[in-house]
């Protein structure tokens, strides 16, 4: 395995035109994700982290635009032909949609909604083979070999959610996106697709990107945490890191707010209301919620997202001297 | 002082009779009552399909108990009330629910849900009145009323409508809120801030509050006491505190065991056991034996009562049949210490 990323982005920026003015969903992100890496993106709704996912798998349609460069291993996806991007999704870029449980075809059994993503990427078998190897992938996300003939109604949600995490591992990708794949789910269920996810990643050294807000969910299960707020990338590191040490004021804020075991009735909200994505101004979008405002900088200029240590990524202007 | 609200041996089902092939037992023979002498913020816990939702819609007086009595400061609600007392109980139990999109109708401002409520239960004598009621409340949980006021509920995040829905509570001073999963479709960062406001409701103004949730974090952080439900009884109940920190029953060491912490030192502990099967059908023994992996032969034959395994924390479970039972309809006093 080469050292290079499987992801690299650069100074993403991902546009939507509205009447009152421009969405600026997601922008200059700048991320990398090596190989075997479990990454999770969080923000909160509106942040622009599922505006990230679609971008990655360019499913952004027009009129709304995506500009910078994502490379995946090595290849700018951006600059792909429609039809060699096709190929590319669900081979080499998987997603498990926001809702995967919603997404599944009501009238198809599951073997077929399975088979489909194979046959549509030129995987010929004959009967028995497309049988095995549908079991094999029921196996490996710990469903019984009869779901194979059965409709979605007829699975829970956590079965659902299983079957979309097949589809998605079907083609061995490099990178699986998912995008809160357990959010519609109870603490024990979301527990155990959550284990399957991470067991599947780690066994086939696949890298992730795991998106949510629930930090508790990202302390469990990934290795690097980026933290986004409305369209910027704020801040990114180790897990461990993160928790012992959080750099931005925003991750500070966000991190105080987590009830934890032994701290019962400390509440620690962060005062004020996420920006709007529209038209947004040229300072920093935590600018007027932020308790270590410098005065006349924040809401001028963004911060550059800059590592200030080894594998530490900060936008944050009191950190502007550091290093 | 009696109890602001009470069931006593509630069942509901639904789609049949008792012991129908398509019945579903959504409450089981529940007894439990509310004391506003001890206001006290009580979680209702469980999965889903636990009942508790359902326990919610039976004291609002949206669902008719089966079987069994639901009062309100002592009348059965159920049973003729005259118009006063209809008005009273619609005042003085309020709820906060869970979706804080769907509770506004998108055609109206949003001062029209604090508006209605001070009509309806003629709380100020003029126009003027009315609006610093509500400027009161919306101050209360840190709104901003010139920026509130006037504007229609696609204008507010799901944060602000959710508070609004707080204030509408405040403005009635209820004797009795359930909010039914408040904040779990709100952001991270509010979060905090909206329990908080349900905490000083209740510390403030001395409201006893029902906390119905599947998310134990914020139930530990919020609530005095737990209730532990599934299928439709209780499993556990006691001090908050001691049960997330040393759940007694099974299924609770089950449920507090997959609780994701945000804290990477404290991770997920043993695997988890295996899902609900079969839920709601009607069955003799322990509903959480099959699950259980603690099952042994008396789980099977007969339901467990409440055991009591400390002055403050009951289970059903008969790992602890040999310590003192709890009768059902004692329940209450457990959450008042």
């Amino acid at each position: 395995m080469s050292d290079r990323p499987v992801i690299e982005i650069k100074d993403l920026k991902v546009y939507f035109y509205v009447k009152a003015g421009t969405v600026k969903a997601v922008d200059g992100v700048n991320l990398t994700l090596d190989p075997g890496v479990k990454m999770g993106l969080v923000g909160e709704s509106g942040s622009g982290k599922s505006t990230m996912a679609l971008a990655l798998m360019r499913m952004v349609r027009p009129p709304a635009t995506i500009e910078g460069q994502m490379f995946l291993d090595g290849v700018d996806l951006l600059t792909l032909k429609e039809e060699e991007m096709r190929r590319v999704r669900l081979s080499e870029i998987a997603m498990i949609p926001q809702g995967a449980m919603n997404s599944l075809n009501p009238v198809m059994r599951i073997r077929d909604q399975i088979l489909d993503g194979l046959q549509d990427h030129g995987v010929r078998m004959s009967r028995a083979d497309a049988d095995k190897r549908i079991t094999e992938l029921l196996e490996i996300v710990e469903l019984p070999k009869k779901v194979l003939r059965m409709y979605p109604h007829e699975l829970s949600g956590g079965m659902k959610q299983r079957v979309c995490v097949a589809i998605a591992i079907s083609m061995r990708p490099k990178v699986l996106i998912a995008d809160e794949p357990t959010s519609a789910l109870d603490v024990v269920i979301q527990r155990q697709v959550m284990e399957t996810i991470t067991r599947l990643v780690n066994t086939l050294k696949l890298s992730m990107i795991l998106i949510g807000h629930d930090m508790g969910l990202m302390a469990q299960s990934v290795d690097r945490i980026a933290v986004m707020y409305p369209g910027k990338l704020m801040e990114l590191g180790d897990t461990r890191d993160m928790f012992a040490e959080p750099l931005h004021p925003y991750t500070q804020a966000l991190i105080n707010s987590l009830p934890v075991l032994g701290k019962r009735g400390v509440f620690n909200g962060i005062p004020g209301i996420p920006p709007s994505v529209i038209n947004p101004g040229p300072g920093c979008p935590f600018y007027d919620r932020c308790p270590k405002v410098i005065e006349g900088l924040c809401v001028k200029k963004m911060p550059p997202f800059r590592e200030i240590k080894p594998r530490r990524f900060v936008a944050c202007h009191l950190y502007e001297g550091v290093n | 002082m009696a109890p602001i609200i009470e069931m006593r041996n509630v069942t509901k089902l639904f789609g049949g009779k008792m012991g129908g092939k398509n019945t579903t037992v959504a409450l089981d023979d529940m007894t439990f009552s509310v004391d506003s002498d001890f206001p006290h913020i009580v979680t209702i816990a469980g999965e889903s399909g636990s009942g508790k939702t359902t326990l919610m819609m039976l004291i609002l007086g949206f669902y008719e108990p089966t079987y069994g009595q639901i009062l309100y400061n002592g009348k059965d609600i159920w049973k003729k009330m005259t118009r006063e007392e209809t008005m009273d109980f619609r005042r003085n139990v309020q709820a906060v629910f869970q979706d804080p999109f769907a509770v506004y109708n998108p055609f109206y401002k949003v001062d029209n849900l604090l508006s209605i409520p001070i009509k309806n239960f003629n709380l100020a004598k003029g126009k003027e009145e009315a609006y610093e009621l509500m400027v009161t409340a919306l101050k209360r949980v840190g709104l901003r009323p010139e920026e509130t006021l006037g504007r229609y509920p696609h204008q507010m995040s799901g944060g602000q409508r959710q508070r609004i829905a707080v204030a509408r509570a405040l403005i009635l001073q209820p004797k009795l809120l359930i909010a039914d999963e408040p904040v779990s479709m709100v952001d991270a960062s509010l979060r905090a801030t909206l329990l908080q406001h349900i905490r000083d409701m209740n510390q403030e103004l001395r409201i006893p509050i029902l906390y119905i949730t599947h998310d134990l974090t914020t139930a530990y952080h919020v609530s005095d006491y737990i209730i532990v439900m599934y299928k439709g009884a209780v499993m556990e109940a006691g001090d908050v505190e001691r049960i997330i920190r040393d759940p007694k029953h099974p299924y609770t060491q089950l449920l507090v065991n997959s609780i994701p912490w945000p804290d990477p030192d404290h991770l997920w502990g043993e695997a988890a056991e295996g899902t609900a099967r079969s839920s709601g059908v009607y069955q003799v023994g322990c509903r959480f034996a099959d699950r259980c992996p603690h099952a042994f032969e008396p789980c099977t034959k007969s339901r467990p009562p409440l055991f009591k395994t400390s002055d403050s924390q009951v289970a059903a479970c008969f790992l602890y049949q040999n310590n003192e039972i709890l009768e059902k309809k004692d329940l209450g006093s457990i959450l008042k210490r």
